[in-house]
């Protein structure tokens, strides 16, 4: 850096030709070049920073010469000034224009610095998930209340009642062993077994409430099935029950259809087979057309449905005259593996967690 | 049942080129499940001929008779010649035919037929035996044609010997007995392809005599309403059963016996009137058809000794009980080798008696299976009739001439059925013309008009906007049809479910969600993003577990609901918490590898009501009134719904940017906060506080209550039982009873204050027994309303501080909603609440 000889400071002696030498156009291009020399040759913006004082500062060439101003002559006085100006305002052009220049390559050099690899994995907290029974129940849940029904729910223990006389199922009835029971020991007098079905709530919702009703029940139920890949003595169903006026079996098609789309795909459709149920009467089994299946389109057993029986509206204290209902029943289990190509059902109850992270996130 | 459908045709007129996937669609589309078919075309591959026995040259020298013979096979050899075959059986002789597989082809099981030398000679192929073609189990020797088959040598034998057929395997709903019969499927069919059915039940048969064919004595016609019984003297005990007959028989899997027992056998198959044929001569006296006496004796034809309760029926003579109605006979009374004199029996029994003593005596005899499903009360007489001439036929003797009938059957009650009841339930228009032409097409008596009204007065409100009243008498057979209900599946049945229009109906306005569902939701899903796995346990549990888990002897989750017939001995309990199978299910994931787990289930528990009976008998003619349906509800055990979590391993796991955390009790605290936040619950009324509950750590369990209700426990699980467990130290839960939780107040909205806040940390000394909690809520109470927020930001001892105490560093946000506030009234506000502290615990300032 250049030495200039006034750096210090002290008073100005009015009239010395000597101090105002700074004013000569010459002096003051030079300082000028000086800065533009200087602040070319910061290579970055603090070092820039610290030219500032030297060329735009108070002791600055630029400055100690509009000091000097004073001292001359008043005719003087406007030529030196235009003069003193212009060069400050050179050098501060300069500056700033450096100082831009500097600022955005440090601002490159700083983003090129501190690059990271981005494709480095942050598990730190474990993914954790829903069980995909839970979200296939929701979805079911979401779609009939989108519908305008309601979510009911019962007891997994139940009254023998509920689960079976209410539902025109006699005790001696060969349809009571279709169904194979868990009962509450003792056996021949607690009246209660697990649920086999999620009809008990049909049962509950009639006894408790007055028509309209249009629920939906899903919910876990038991089947003494020894485990195997495709049975469980514990499984899931959702079942809905619509009471109301006029309730016909092509109401009962199209909420099937409706609930088959939705579950199934847009292509989706369903096909009945005669079947027996004793708390249904017309009955029947239907299948779904699933074009996605895992080994091709084709139809899958989904489920039993039927209009309900009067016996069951007359013992839920229904007048059969005044109101005819529907019932459907299926498997939610049956439901995700077909869906979702589960060969086991076993994988729906070991709680692996690799079953649910993989499936269970969907909403 | 199995049927084969060349059986089928002989009562009705199936389509000759119907093929076999049309048949199938046709029974499923009739309600009648399919569950397998077995062409037995396919069980025989290869050249299976007719042969003629030509010579038979005897083998000597080996260790058992064998025989060289040569079979004139006609041309299906290709040569004309004679085929040359050895045979080790012996039961035939020159001229005979027989059935001869050439080389080439394949026996049932994979059994390939070729040329090869034995016993010094080369056979061509084999002479087979029934049990080799897989249509039977006899291997006495090989099969001999019956003198009257026009078979010539040479033909395909297949069809000569049923290798023709198509069996059907179905599947029969329990409403459908008469299904259970070739009359009952034929008529099916007939309805489907519109084909003529020749009814079998309804062949001509004599009536009742006055003089009985046997005396009988029925004291009980409500267990059986009709008891009919022929009897047939000197046949001849050595006449075998045909072969078609057997073949029928081993095709339905009922075993050949003897002639008469075939016969039963084979007219159940064929009519569904299951029957008995006794050796009249080993019946002592007259016959009575009564209620057994409890404790009574009989020993079944299966051999077992049984023990009759007072429901079941029974057919005794002089010597007791030698029947067990409807569902077995007995062995003392049974036809035998040699038997001559043969009373056939064919009764109608209560289908739900019947039921009752198949469960009780553990018989699903074939017999049993269609009384509990329904026995057309028509058909003793008709099967009786069709059972002497065969018996007749093929075992010869006399027919007597009495004919026992004691029929007390009750007329069916025709059912008044609104015309337009189908329509209107099912939204399909049915003519009346139309609903009738299918009433009588399952051979139901179609009247127009409504004469029972008076006596039904139910129906009037149907029928009053109905129009045509009908009065619908179902068949005989049919009594599964006895509401209007049953009419219209009828009616939708024949017509087509698939002509069932798609219609959605509209659902009132709904409510939604319950907030129980929606909180339900928004607990399992803030668990899941905290990197908690839902899975769903099994409930069943050890009676050892409340040991395991160290449950003191008066706790409330030792009472759990034990089942009558658990899958597994060894679990018979239902869960009174989540933590045993959610335990298990923890230690299945650690087996496989897993160590780094954070698990939950949300689920109901089971807790027995103490000291209940059995619930109050309820029928269903009506419906119980609210203090019966209560009384009874009072019976079933309390399900409340809970919530549990459990940790081991890591719960941030270690990487490239550090050290990981191990999940400890605090985790297991803090689980059970974000469900209470979750589930809307506000802090300032959840209290955390310090417990001692199995099968938690003693020191490092917390009970958490809301407003002031203990609605669950956290913490690190007791060494002792995660050793019995087997599980790793420090495994962490939490268990909450959500049942217990509060609904959601409607929050009011805080006042967000825009000026800036005052920050000041206080630590503060205390002894160091003294809850965190209990020291924060004196400083939130001292602070006074300024206070914004406060945290605890670190827990500090040493030897400087001394024993037993510990410093308790806590941030506290100081700000007031209308103006900045001064440094004086922070301090000030910091002072008050630190005073509260030192007033309750001692608390000093750390340095002061």
């Amino acid at each position: 850096m250049r030495e200039y000889p006034y750096a210090m400071t002290y008073r100005n002696d009015p009239y010395d030709p000597k101090q105002v030498a700074l004013l000569d156009p010459a002096a003051l291009a030079a300082a000028v070049a000086d800065a533009e020399k200087a602040f070319a040759e910061a290579t970055d913006p603090d070092a820039l920073t610290a030219l500032r004082p030297a060329h735009l500062g108070d002791r600055a060439p630029v400055s100690l010469a509009r000091r000097e101003i004073g001292a001359l002559p008043p005719a003087a006085k406007a030529d030196a000034g235009k003069r003193v100006n212009e060069a400050r305002r050179a050098i501060e052009t300069t500056y700033a224009a450096r100082a831009e220049a500097l600022e955005r390559e440090h601002a490159e050099r700083v983003l090129v610095a501190e690059r990271v690899d981005v494709t480095l994995p942050y598990d730190r907290q474990p993914r954790g998930a829903r069980h995909p029974l839970s979200t296939l129940m929701e979805q079911i849940s979401d779609l009939f209340v989108g519908m305008g029904y309601e979510v009911a729910e019962g007891p997994e223990v139940e009254l023998e009642w509920v689960n079976f006389d209410a539902l025109n199922i006699p005790a001696d009835h060969p349809a009571r062993g279709l169904m194979d029971t868990f009962h509450v020991d003792p056996a021949d007098r607690s009246g209660l077994v697990l649920r086999t079905h999620t009809s008990n709530v049909q049962t509950r919702t009639m006894l408790s409430r007055k028509p309209p009703i249009y629920v939906i029940c899903p919910g876990r139920v038991y089947r003494t099935d020894e485990v195997d890949a495709t049975h469980s003595p514990v499984f899931h169903q959702a079942e809905g029950l619509v009471v109301d006026k006029g309730i016909t079996m092509a109401h009962l098609r199209g909420t099937l259809d409706h609930f088959a789309k939705a579950i199934f795909g847009p292509d989706a459709k369903t096909r009945w087979r005669p079947h027996y149920f004793p708390f249904t009467e017309p009955s029947a089994e239907f299948d779904v057309w699933f074009p996605e299946h895992r080994d091709g389109p084709q139809w899958v057993e989904w489920g039993g449905c039927g209009m309900v029986n009067p016996r069951v509206l007359r013992a839920c204290g229904i007048d059969p005259e005044v109101y005819s209902g529907f019932a459907f029943g299926m498997g939610i289990d049956r439901t995700l593996m077909v869906r979702h190509g589960v060969s086991d059902i076993r994988h729906l109850f070991e709680g692996d967690v690799r079953f649910s992270r993989a499936l269970g996130t969907e909403a | 049942m199995r049927v084969s459908v060349s059986w089928l045709r002989e009562y009705v007129d199936l389509p000759a080129d119907l093929s076999t996937g049309d048949l199938v669609q046709a029974l499923v589309d009739l309600g009648i499940e399919v569950d397998s078919v077995t062409d037995l075309r396919e069980n025989v591959t290869g050249s299976l001929v007719v042969g003629e026995v030509l010579e038979i040259e005897e083998l000597t020298g080996f260790k058992k008779p064998i025989r060289f013979v040569r079979v004139d096979v006609g041309a299906a050899n290709g040569t004309g010649e004679p085929q040359e075959i050895v045979c080790g059986a012996r039961n035939f002789a020159p001229g005979d035919r027989v059935v001869v597989i050439l080389p080439g082809g394949v026996l049932p099981g994979g059994f390939a037929i070729g040329s090869r030398k034995t016993y010094g000679r080369v056979s061509n192929g084999m002479i087979c035996s029934v049990r080799e073609l897989g249509i039977g189990d006899d291997h006495d020797g090989i099969l001999v044609l019956p003198g009257e088959s026009p078979a010539k040598p040479g033909d395909d034998a297949r069809p000569v010997v049923g290798l023709d057929e198509v069996v059907l395997e179905l599947d029969i709903t329990p409403d459908r007995g008469y299904a259970l019969s070739l009359r009952g499927l034929a008529r099916e069919l007939s309805h489907a392809f519109g084909v003529p059915f020749r009814d079998p039940g309804l062949a001509p048969a004599p009536g009742g005599t006055p003089q009985p064919a046997y005396p009988v004595e029925v004291r009980d016609t409500v267990g059986c309403d009709r008891f009919a019984a022929r009897l047939v003297r000197g046949v001849d005990p050595s006449a075998p059963t045909p072969a078609w007959m057997q073949r029928r028989l081993t095709t339905a899997g009922i075993r050949s016996i003897s002639l008469p027992v075939d016969i039963t056998n084979y007219v159940m198959l064929e009519l569904g009137q299951p029957m008995h044929a006794f050796d009249a001569d080993r019946i002592t006296g007259p016959l009575v058809v009564r209620r057994a006496e409890a404790g009574e004796k009989l020993t079944t034809l299966d051999g077992v000794d049984r023990v009759l309760a007072a429901e079941d029926m029974v057919i005794c003579d002089d010597s007791g009980p030698i029947s067990l109605a409807a569902v077995m006979g007995g062995e003392t009374s049974e036809v035998v080798t040699g038997t001559t004199d043969v009373l056939f029996e064919a009764a109608h029994w209560d289908p739900v008696m019947v039921g009752r003593t198949a469960r009780r005596h553990k018989l699903f005899s074939e017999a049993a299976k269609r009384w509990e499903r329904g026995v057309d009360p028509a058909l003793p007489l008709v099967a009786l009739e069709r059972a002497v001439r065969l018996l007749t036929e093929y075992g010869g003797g006399t027919v007597g001439d009495g004919i026992l009938d004691l029929d007390h059957v009750v007329p069916r009650t025709p059912i008044t059925l609104a015309a337009d009841l189908p329509t209107r339930r099912i939204g399909v228009d049915y003519p009346p013309a139309r609903v009738v032409a299918l009433l009588e097409q399952v051979g139901c008596t179609v009247a127009q008009g409504a004469d029972r009204l008076a006596e039904d007065p139910g129906s009037v409100g149907v029928l009053a906007g109905a129009g045509v009243a009908l009065t619908v008498t179902p068949p005989s057979w049919r009594p599964d049809l006895t509401d209007p209900a049953d009419l219209v599946e009828e009616v939708v049945r024949l017509d087509g479910y698939d002509k069932v229009p798609s219609v959605l109906p509209v659902a009132p306005a709904g409510r939604g969600l319950t907030w129980q569902q929606r909180r339900r939701r928004a607990i399992a899903r803030a668990l899941a993003d905290r990197g908690y796995v839902e899975v769903l346990a099994h409930p069943f549990v050890s009676p050892e577990l409340p040991d395991l888990l160290g449950l003191p002897a008066d706790d409330p989750r030792r009472p759990a609901v034990r089942l009558a017939n658990p899958l597994s001995d060894e679990e018979p309990m239902l869960r009174t918490t989540l933590l045993g199978p959610l335990l298990g299910v923890l230690k299945r994931n650690l087996g496989r590898g897993h160590r780094d787990l954070a698990l939950y289930e949300i689920g109901a528990v089971f807790h027995p009501r103490p000291g209940v009976g059995s619930p109050p008998a309820m029928g269903v003619d009506r419906r119980p009134t609210d203090a019966e349906f209560a009384a009874a509800d009072a019976v079933v055990p309390a399900q409340p719904r809970h919530l549990a979590a459990v940790l081991t391993g890591e719960i941030e796991l270690s990487g490239w940017w550090g050290g990981g955390r191990a999940a400890g009790w605090a985790d297991a605290v803090e689980a059970g906060r974000t469900v209470l936040a979750a589930a809307g619950i506000p802090t300032d009324r959840v209290e955390v506080r310090a417990a001692e509950y199995a099968p938690w750590h003693p020191g490092r369990c917390a009970e958490l209550l809301v407003d002031g209700l203990v609605v669950g426990h956290a913490g690190e699980l007791h060494p002792t039982v995660l050793a019995a467990l087997e599980l790793p130290r420090r495994t962490s839960a939490v268990e909450l009873n959500l049942d217990l939780l509060p609904a959601a107040p409607v929050l009011s909205a805080p006042a967000v204050s825009g000026f800036p806040p005052a920050l000041i940390d206080v630590a503060l000394v205390v002894d160091g027994s003294v809850p965190a909690a209990q020291v924060q809520q004196a400083l939130v109470e001292g602070a006074g309303e300024l206070l914004e927020d406060v945290r605890l930001f670190d827990v500090y001892t040493s030897d400087q501080l001394g024993p037993e105490r510990k410093s308790l560093a806590y941030k506290l946000t100081f700000r007031a909603p209308d103006r900045t506030l001064t440094v004086e009234e922070a301090v000030a506000a910091r002072d008050a609440a630190v005073a509260v502290a030192a007033e309750r615990f001692g608390a000093t300032l750390r340095g002061a």
